[in-house]
């Protein structure tokens, strides 16, 4: 048995073979949603039904002491992930292993026993896209592609033009030509083509799915369109890492950013490859999905008890999570609703506030998605969804200093004085 | 009215390899029917069992997802490119 969705184990020398292959365990493309199987390659959509593609994998035995003794990186899972056994020692960025961090004081503000932040603004980019970007180049390399490319709301863009850089890869990313100024300079600085266009995410996405098919994109690697299916899977690390820090335990509840949705899905997916090979406990854990009000389909649907995703025009300060018609919006719910979590929503003013309480208790500037997370986290525990007394974990995904103008006006010197002892005395009285 | 239809690549086995066509119709329902009879078969991979656009599909009439308009009954004006695009996430 070996199915996409489920991790399965093998003979180690099953294991030993996997190690010389160019995709390592995967065994193919399986389609989420009819399971229609095919070969690996450069495919995202089943050609059946346009559902998405992904990885189906035949494990070999996985050990916590294997990875154990792999790098600090997410290489250290690399017998999980659709790369060759020499993955690390290639040119990459080598994303990953950042630390989780245990938020007592956030814990004791908001009335939990057990709180930790993955703080994956460690990254070399400064966001988690540097984990699925690392994926998504091992994927290009292998399949010939000259440039790297990807439609982006910023963190991704810069993400893709640096794994380019180090990977000797050509790259041309477009984003919407309104970002933050901050994730528009780290996207150019690396080199490549950053290109601005005028419209939305959405807008872009769809650009870069119509170039995909043109002459102009050929011998191109979209890391979020033809690699997809590749790349996603660079989000399961952050399951492995958070059981693998918790000293191989999944956390009861988790409360995750929700733009696409890809990552939540992979993250479940991570926890029961996980179960699944033996190497944690098997029991129940809680999954929730966050958003910011205005850009919050999937919260939108969740509460509605819908199964489909009604898109919407973002207007957020949340700009990484501003995907109105999110492609894996409809997992999301149903992971939501089978783990016993849920979905929920805050205002750009929460997402200040979540901001802004993350850096006041622990000292960890987030960007806008992490005060979403945060900011949903306090509004769960608030109505009670949140089980206090319950081991839970936050996810903030990126660095504040890209999203500075969303805490500028409220995060400002208390005082601007001559330098004289008077002047401070006033100044503080 | 006559239109132009973008066709993604996983559907340009149906048309021959060619990325556009020509299309007709007052509707989107009424340019899938008649792209489906130029090409038979292509109808049932944009539309599910019930008649639906499938949730992994987007179609744009214009530069308007039809979701955001009246679907299936989306008005298709003279010259118009409607474009058929597998969904994609990324960010």
């Amino acid at each position: 048995m070996a199915l996409a969705n489920t991790a399965t184990t093998t003979s180690p020398d099953r294991a030993a073979g996997a190690g010389d292959r160019p995709f390592g365990p995967a065994s193919g493309l399986s389609c989420r949603e009819c399971g229609t199987r095919r070969d690996l390659g450069p495919d995202f959509a089943c050609a059946e039904c346009f559902g998405p593609l992904e990885i189906a994998y035949d494990f070999g035995r996985v050990t916590r002491e294997q990875i154990a003794e792999g790098p600090a990186s997410i290489w250290r899972y690399r017998s999980l992930l659709p790369v060759p056994k020499d993955v690390a020692l290639r040119p990459n960025m080598a994303p990953g292993w950042t630390r989780l961090v245990r938020a007592g004081n956030l814990a004791r503000e908001l009335g939990l026993r057990s709180l930790h932040v993955k703080d994956d603004s460690g990254n070399p980019t400064h966001s988690f896209k540097d984990r699925v970007v690392a994926i998504a180049v091992e994927a290009a390399r292998n399949f010939g592609f000259h440039t790297l490319s990807c439609s982006s709301t910023g963190n991704l863009a810069g993400a893709v033009t640096a794994a380019a850089a180090r990977a000797g890869l050509e790259a041309c990313v477009f984003i919407p030509a309104d970002l933050e100024q901050a994730k528009i300079v780290m996207a150019s600085v690396y080199g490549g083509r950053l290109v601005g266009i005028d419209g939305t995410y959405d807008d872009v996405n769809r650009f870069c799915s119509e170039l995909i098919g043109d002459e102009l994109g050929e011998r191109w690697g979209f890391v979020n369109v033809n690699l997809r299916p590749y790349y996603a899977e660079g989000s399961k690390t952050l399951a492995y890492e958070i059981a693998e820090q918790l000293g191989w335990r999944i956390p009861d509840q988790i409360v995750i950013p929700v733009a696409s949705g890809s990552q939540l899905t992979k993250i479940d997916k991570g926890f029961k490859e996980l179960i699944a090979l033996g190497l944690v406990e098997d029991r129940p854990y809680k999954v929730f999905g966050a958003q910011a009000e205005g850009c919050s389909p999937v919260s939108a649907a969740y509460k509605a008890g819908h199964d489909v995703i009604r898109p919407v025009k973002p207007d957020t300060i949340a700009k990484s999570l501003a995907i109105g018609n999110p492609a894996d919006g409809p997992y999301v719910l149903d992971i939501a609703r089978r783990t016993g979590g849920a979905v929920e929503d805050v205002t750009d003013a929460e997402v200040v506030e979540g901001i802004r309480l993350l850096a006041r208790t622990e000292g960890i500037f987030a960007e806008t998605a992490g005060g979403v997370t945060v900011g949903v986290l306090r509004k769960l525990v608030a109505s009670g969804r949140i089980d206090p007394d319950a081991e839970t974990v936050v996810l903030n995904t990126g660095d504040g200093l890209k999203t500075l103008d969303a805490v500028a006006g409220r995060a400002r010197p208390s005082a601007v004085i001559k330098p004289s002892l008077d002047a401070f005395r006033t100044a503080i009285a | 009215m006559s239109v132009s239809v973008r066709i993604p690549t996983i559907l340009r086995t149906y048309t021959g390899g060619s990325a556009e066509v020509n299309g007709e119709g007052e509707t989107l329902r009424d340019v899938l029917r008649k792209l489906d009879a130029d090409f038979p078969g292509i109808g049932a991979r944009i539309l599910d069992e019930t008649g639906r656009i499938r949730r992994f599909v987007n179609v744009y009439v214009g530069d308007e997802d039809v979701r955001f308009a009246d679907n299936l009954d989306t008005v298709t004006p003279a010259g118009v490119q409607v474009s058929i695009i597998p969904a994609v996430a990324g960010g």
